[in-house]
């Protein structure tokens, strides 16, 4: 098994990365600050964590929507971020896709539905005939949960969920490998979020697509995820498989995010127990120094305030930056 | 009960360059006063639509209520003037959109557009509603809010945009907030802060909330009833209990059955074979039909009437009636990762 890992190849890593946003004379926000993972070739790798932590930013710098800070990003083994000629960045644009969170901001409104959708077929000369093209669209129109009669109609015409189907028709026209999933279901009823998630799926079975997942609904991060990274204030706190992370969690902000999993079934709902965090999240300009948790959590002691955790292998393939598992630190947590 | 909203057999169009777009089809709803009602539903079934209507808020054109009622505290608010509908409209009624964006306007700082509402409504003076606005946005979870309150927009996460849209639509205490959407775009930490804080407003002004949302464990949280939308109408209402544990309607089946079981690993999730029906083109008779895996002759003919379930529990669909089968719900509706 470990071998058998050990061969699969990394199509994704994102070494040391930061992304800082000047936001004042001398100040930083710093949105992504120093995160490392990577994903393997036809892997989905889901990442979650507090709102405004960085999620969106990680995802726009991998495919060099922002320029990076520092650190580096490859993918299948191209650096993003260093120079490119304009037909390296072409082939980029083919290879890596993105749906947007935000289904009202992203999809131009003066264009038709089937423009928008066939933007890449033209740019990177896909289909051969306008019939071909016309062709295209309408499947990828049925492969969302859409119809042929929307084809023509302008992206104000349609719901929430209808437009974030847009999104994805768009990505999947140009066949891409690698496909950046900002929330790309939270605006779908749950039924069409399985469709969309069924079809994710197959299309990664087909053609070996690798995704990153970014969702704030576990359980669906769980259920599409092989691993999932957790992320506070633009640090990776924990990452681990999926089915490892959510019977394990180690870090006790995963502890808290998995305790708020809101459970549909109402008698649960009502007698429930959850880990309440206290305090406000703190700003990214001002990060607390040491662990960036320590503010909220229910362990923290002064060394959490001195020394920032290190990226430690707690069990197989379980990594987590908390003191309350370093070996060097533990004691500290005696009473 | 006291009521505070009835919607009475509301109907929505929108013109389009193509046809006629008929978003909202006959919808009946109550809201009684302190009670959370929440609309579940097809993503394009005219839950947005219906409650933009309430708020007087459909563009005309391409949008027009074409029939019905929407009865707030006895006035039909269909009937009133524009000028009448402001005096409502963020501060009687008020209204969280599902899209954070395009609510928030990005030439203004995020102060001006708290005080803005309050101003109005309230008369505070500008300093007064400066300092409310930093108050507001301390309440929503937001840290630094002296520094917050002069940036834009654009500055703010996702997550961050919607708790500010929260602070407006909380600002001028409403009677009746309709959130749609509310938390879609926070993570469950936040999540679980804002639905407590929306309960704690509730208990404390006597506010009634329609939410809208797709996620069902937040409507197990939160709502008191709940009216399952599907094509233009409301296809089933019941008390939470109802709809989550005797739920009767062939659609309230498949969405439950949809949902992925935190505790049992799937290899693929239970979607609803099919597309929703076109509005531009509705059919005759039970919109769900076509996609329903118990429809009969009947059902693709003519639209069912609502039968009683119980005092509380509507649903429209012929299984009902005395002469169809009699159909079991699937054991699939996984309520709480656990098959009932
Ligand atoms: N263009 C920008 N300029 C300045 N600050 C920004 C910009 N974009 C994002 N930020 C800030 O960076 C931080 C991270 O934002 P990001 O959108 O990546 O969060 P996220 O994890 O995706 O949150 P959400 O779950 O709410 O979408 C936030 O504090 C945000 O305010
Ligand atoms: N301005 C408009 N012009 C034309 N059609 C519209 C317009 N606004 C909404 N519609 C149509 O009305 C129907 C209902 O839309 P609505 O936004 O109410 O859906 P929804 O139930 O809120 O869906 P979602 O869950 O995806 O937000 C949809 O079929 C949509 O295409
Ligand atoms: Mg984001
Ligand atoms: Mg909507």
């Amino acid at each position: 098994m470990t071998t058998q890992k050990n061969e699969r190849q990394k199509y994704v890593e994102v070494n040391n990365l930061k992304k800082h946003f000047k936001v004042g004379r001398n100040a930083y926000l710093r949105a992504v600050d120093d995160v490392s993972f990577y994903i393997y070739k036809g892997e989905t790798f889901g990442l979650v964590g507090e709102s405004g932590c960085g999620k969106s930013t990680t995802g726009r710098t991998i495919i060099r929507l922002y320029d990076a800070t520092a650190g580096e990003v490859l993918i299948d083994g191209v650096n993003v971020h260093a120079k490119k000629s304009r037909a390296e960045l072409k082939d980029l644009n083919k290879k890596v896709q993105m749906i947007f969170q935000d289904p009202y901001a992203s999809l131009n409104p003066r264009m038709t539905v089937k423009d928008i959708i066939a933007e890449g077929i033209d740019v990177h000369n896909i289909a051969k005939s306008k019939k071909e093209r016309d062709e295209r669209v309408y499947h990828l129109l049925e492969t969302v949960g859409l119809n042929r009669e929307h084809a023509n109609r302008y992206p104000h015409e349609f719901s929430g969920g209808q437009r974030q189907r847009i999104g994805i028709a768009r990505a999947l026209a140009v066949d891409p490998e690698f496909i950046i999933c900002d929330e790309p279901i939270s605006a779908l009823d749950v039924s069409i979020q399985a469709q969309v998630v069924n079809l994710l799926e197959k299309l990664q079975k087909e053609r070996g697509l690798t995704y990153l997942f970014i969702a704030h609904d576990l359980s669906m991060v769980k259920h599409i995820s092989d691993r999932v990274g957790v992320m506070y204030l633009g640090k990776m706190t924990e990452v681990a498989e999926s089915d490892e992370l959510y019977d394990n969690p180690l870090h006790p902000y995963t502890q808290a995010l998995l305790s708020a999993i809101p459970v549909p079934d109402p008698d649960y709902e009502r007698t429930r127990e959850r880990i309440i965090l206290e305090g406000d999240v703190p700003s990214p300009v001002n990060p607390p120094s040491g662990c960036r948790f320590r503010t909220r959590c229910p362990f923290a002691t002064e060394v959490c305030a001195q020394v920032t955790p290190r990226w430690t292998e707690q069990r197989k393939d379980h990594w987590v930056a908390c003191h309350l598992y370093d070996d060097e630190y533990k004691g500290n947590f005696n009473r | 009960m006291d009521k505070l909203l009835e919607i009475k057999d509301l109907q929505v169009t929108f013109k389009t360059y193509a046809a006629t777009v008929q978003a909202v089809r006959g919808v009946n709803l109550t809201v009684n006063k302190r009670e959370t009602l929440a609309i579940v539903g097809e993503s394009g079934s005219g839950k947005s639509v219906t409650s933009k209507a309430i708020m007087g808020l459909i563009p005309n054109p391409p949008g027009k209520i074409t029939g019905g009622e929407i009865l707030f505290e006895g006035t039909d608010l269909t009937k009133l003037s524009e000028r009448k509908m402001q005096k409502y409209r963020g501060n009687e009624i008020s209204m969280i959109f599902q899209d954070p964006m395009t609510s928030l306007n990005p030439t203004m700082t995020i102060g001006k557009q708290i005080a803005e509402g309050l101003r109005k409504h309230q008369g505070l003076s500008k300093s007064e509603a400066r300092k409310r606005a930093v108050q507001l946005l301390d309440l929503v979870g937001i840290p630094n809010p002296q520094v917050r309150v002069k940036q834009y927009p654009h500055e703010f996460s996702g997550g961050m945009r919607q708790r500010v849209v929260i602070a407006i639509a909380l600002a001028c205490n409403p009677k009746l907030l309709i959130a749609d959407e509310p938390t879609t775009a926070l993570d469950v930490t936040i999540q679980a802060q804002i639905l407590d804080l929306m309960k704690d407003l509730q208990a404390k002004m006597d506010t009634a909330i329609i939410l809208i949302t797709h996620d069902l464990g937040v409507v197990a949280n939160m709502a008191h009833r709940v009216a399952v939308m599907y094509g233009g109408k409301i296809v089933e209402t019941g008390t939470v209990d109802e709809i989550f544990y005797r739920p009767k309607h062939p659609y309230t089946w498949g969405l439950l059955s949809s949902m992925p079981k935190l505790h049992t690993r799937q290899s693929e999730l239970l979607a609803i074979p099919g597309t929703p029906p076109d509005l531009a083109n509705p059919p005759k008779g039970c919109p769900f039909a076509a996609r329903c895996p118990h429809a009969m002759k009947v059902c693709t003919e003519f639209m069912p009437d609502y039968s009683d379930v119980s005092d509380t529990q509507q649903v429209a669909c012929w299984l009902q009636d005395e002469r169809a089968p009699k159909v079991e719900p699937p054991e699939t509706i996984g309520v709480g990762g656990r098959t009932r």
